[in-house]
């Protein structure tokens, strides 16, 4: 626990939640595959994935609800691996808010403190019921509140413990969509205001790219990718993350070479090109990927892309207007159907079906996966991806 | 942030309960038949019954004088025995609940797959009949049984000291036969408790014994009142296990009004000596219920 005393020193020292080759077997069933990594002070960390990758088992071994298999987990240089709940610096926000029913909000907040003999209790329950705006609801039970109400109680019970690390498993997933993104906002405020490290397990990508610093992407027990959600979004390194975190045309592609500066592929008989940085594949088969707003459509022929990918030979099948942006569906050549958003931005027609176009993007803006993987893997919803 | 307070959605409850509401009360009426003929005329009955005149027989009838002194005759008499019961009672409920409270939490928290398994163990007893297990404990009490014996030998008892024919047998016997009635309302308040909300206290800095003491008791309380009302009232009436394990000098009040009812056939003794137990009992049960406080359970 940072103790106000030495609040400057603890954070100069560093009191980063620290993962080292932690596993967790449920008998045979591994939840979570030798696990390492750092979390800063201070940041928003969000581990992102869809249910049963391990991200709330994860959550519960440093909040001390389970035990590690094997592996250490560290707050600073305390290692905290098997410390009872009740000994940690750590709070949690649970998924099911899990509030005391037979307690007044007041209590409900007041409770960690009251437990740790806090003598000024009274005043920072207070306070900390300012700060979630529940003041006027202090002597009312959770039953009698909403459940936006209900998640910042709990917000403020665990918060109000100053924890070094907090943990929030899931807040916001009983909230409806509207009440969501406004509680989204909220927590990054809290968070930057507090500078506590929130760690913030969800399934939601866009919940985690709007409030994360850092995004650690889990599948299968194991983290994926790791890095600030532009990064992850912009240049995924495997299929599911590109999948799972927005939607992706995955393109097969034969890859000559890829130790020069550029890596060209072959896409069906037309060559593209792949900044090296961006390239996550040997030399064979491999997965082209462009995110479908990263597509500049255009009629067959039109125009000269002296410094841009090509893909010619497209056809439109299907046209969605959805306001903010029109979305096409457009078969190519070798009978695969790439998604295609267009920017609503008034400066040209919509094309129509069976319109001839050709597609063209960056060579900034696509990425080369490894054909190994399955160009399924991470797809939220039923995309026609061949 | 906007203050998202979501209205109360009463108006709507109100329709669609007094929509249903022509209907649902048509199942209560078998279960008020029942009671009125069963409960509520033999009740009536009772207390006519209690003020007869004593003078007359349940062979030549009896005649209403309404002889409200019967009341203080059964009183004067029988005090002795109304406390006698009442503290039996008492022991007997506090001790069910030492004992069924770690029962219950264990089948609760702790049981696993073998949950039903111990359910059904707790409720075993009444396959057998309640008069047949009881006697079965003179046996195990007896002067030359092994319980009686062991105790000799370990020397907590003297040598010519007997478990039979004394309180301790009755209280035994009371506790061993409403056991399961404490037991079954506390299981079922503890099994509704949720797992969560004791992670939770445990993440708030509680002990496992605060987190009890601050969660899953008060949580539970609902069973504790339940439980203890279900064993001390029918504890209150016994006098199988008076009669069984005790000698007259254990008698409780159930045993006299048994005896003036079948033996002696002095009915408005018997309908007073009722009556008063009823009234005593209702009053301590309303007392506690509202010490209790159950308002401030959810």
């Amino acid at each position: 626990m940072s103790q106000s005393t030495d609040e400057a020193t603890s954070r100069s020292t560093g009191q980063d939640l620290r993962l080292e080759n932690v596993s967790k077997r449920f008998g045979d069933f591994v939840a979570v595959d030798d696990l390492t990594l750092t979390v800063p002070q201070g940041s928003f960390f969000a581990l992102l994935g869809p249910s049963g990758c391990g991200k709330t088992t994860t959550l519960r071994m440093v909040a001390g609800l389970e035990d590690p298999t094997v592996g250490q987990v560290f707050i600073g240089d305390d290692e905290i691996t098997h410390l009872r709940p009740y000994k940690r610096p750590v709070n949690t926000v649970f998924q099911s808010y899990a509030l005391f029913p037979h307690l007044t909000i007041f209590d409900n907040v007041a409770f960690g403190l009251r437990r740790r003999g806090d003598k000024d209790y009274k005043q920072k329950t207070r306070d900390m019921l300012e700060l979630v705006q529940l003041a006027p609801y202090a002597t009312r039970k959770p039953a009698q509140l909403s459940g936006g109400q209900q998640q910042r109680v709990a917000l403020g019970r665990a918060l109000i413990n100053q924890p070094g690390v907090l943990l929030l498993d899931e807040p916001l997933g009983a909230l409806d969509l509207k009440l969501r993104r406004q509680m989204q906002i909220e927590l990054k405020r809290i968070q930057t205001e507090i500078d506590v490290t929130f760690v913030h397990v969800t399934h939601d990508q866009e919940e985690a790219m709007t409030m994360a610093d850092t995004i650690a992407v889990m599948n299968h027990g194991v983290i994926e990718q790791m890095g600030a959600p532009g990064d992850l979004y912009e240049n995924p390194t495997t299929t599911f993350v590109a999948n799972f975190l927005g939607q992706s045309n995955l393109i097969m592609a034969d890859v000559n070479d890829v130790s020069g500066h550029v890596v060209v592929a072959d896409c069906h008989g037309q060559k593209v090109g792949v900044a090296r940085s961006r390239s996550h594949t040997k030399e064979g088969k491999g997965w082209l990927g462009v995110r479908p707003e990263k597509i500049f459509a255009s009629p067959a022929g039109s125009e000269d892309h002296r410094n841009a990918n090509v893909l010619t030979g497209g056809r439109i099948t299907d046209v969605s207007f959805v306001g903010v942006s029109t979305q096409y569906l457009v078969a190519m050549p070798w009978g695969q159907e790439l998604m295609v958003f267009e920017q609503n931005t008034g400066q040209r027609a919509q094309f129509k079906n069976g319109d001839e176009i050709d597609l063209a993007w960056s060579r900034d803006h696509a990425f080369l996966l490894d054909a190994e993987q399955d160009a399924h893997a991470g797809v939220i919803t039923p995309e026609d991806m061949e | 942030m906007t203050d998202v307070v979501t209205p109360t959605p009463t108006p709507v409850v109100d329709g669609e309960t007094s929509k249903r509401r022509g209907w649902g009360w048509l199942l209560l009426v078998p279960g008020m038949l029942w009671l009125a003929a069963f409960f509520m005329f033999p009740t009536v009955q009772l207390f006519f019954t209690s003020l007869y005149d004593p003078a007359g027989s349940y062979i030549e009838g009896y005649a209403m004088t309404w002889h409200f002194a019967n009341y203080l005759d059964a009183v004067t008499d029988t005090w002795n025995l109304f406390a006698r019961s009442f503290m039996y009672a008492g022991i007997t409920t506090v001790v069910c609940l030492i004992l069924g409270y770690p029962l219950a939490y264990a089948i609760a928290f702790k049981a696993g797959k073998w949950k039903n398994v111990m359910l059904v163990l707790v409720i075993a007893p009444f396959f057998t009949s309640f008069l047949l297990r009881t006697l079965s404990w003179r046996a195990i009490l007896a002067d030359e049984g092994p319980v009686t014996s062991f105790l000799q030998t370990i020397a907590i008892l003297p040598d010519d000291g007997r478990l039979l024919a004394t309180p301790i047998a009755v209280i035994a016997g009371l506790i061993y036969n409403f056991l399961p009635f404490m037991t079954l309302p506390l299981y079922a308040s503890l099994d509704k408790v949720d797992y969560r909300l004791i992670e939770a206290a445990g993440d708030l800095y509680s002990s496992p014994f605060t987190g009890f003491r601050k969660v899953t008791f008060p949580l539970s309380l609902p069973g504790v009142v339940s439980g203890t009302l279900l064993t001390f009232i029918p504890a209150c009436g016994d006098y199988i296990n008076a009669e069984l394990l005790g000698t007259p000098r254990e008698y409780m009040v159930g045993n006299r009004i048994q005896a003036a009812f079948l033996t002696e056939h002095n009915y408005p003794l018997a309908a007073s000596l009722s009556i008063i137990l009823m009234l005593i009992v209702l009053v301590m049960v309303i007392v506690y219920v509202r010490r209790a406080g159950t308002e401030e359970l959810v």
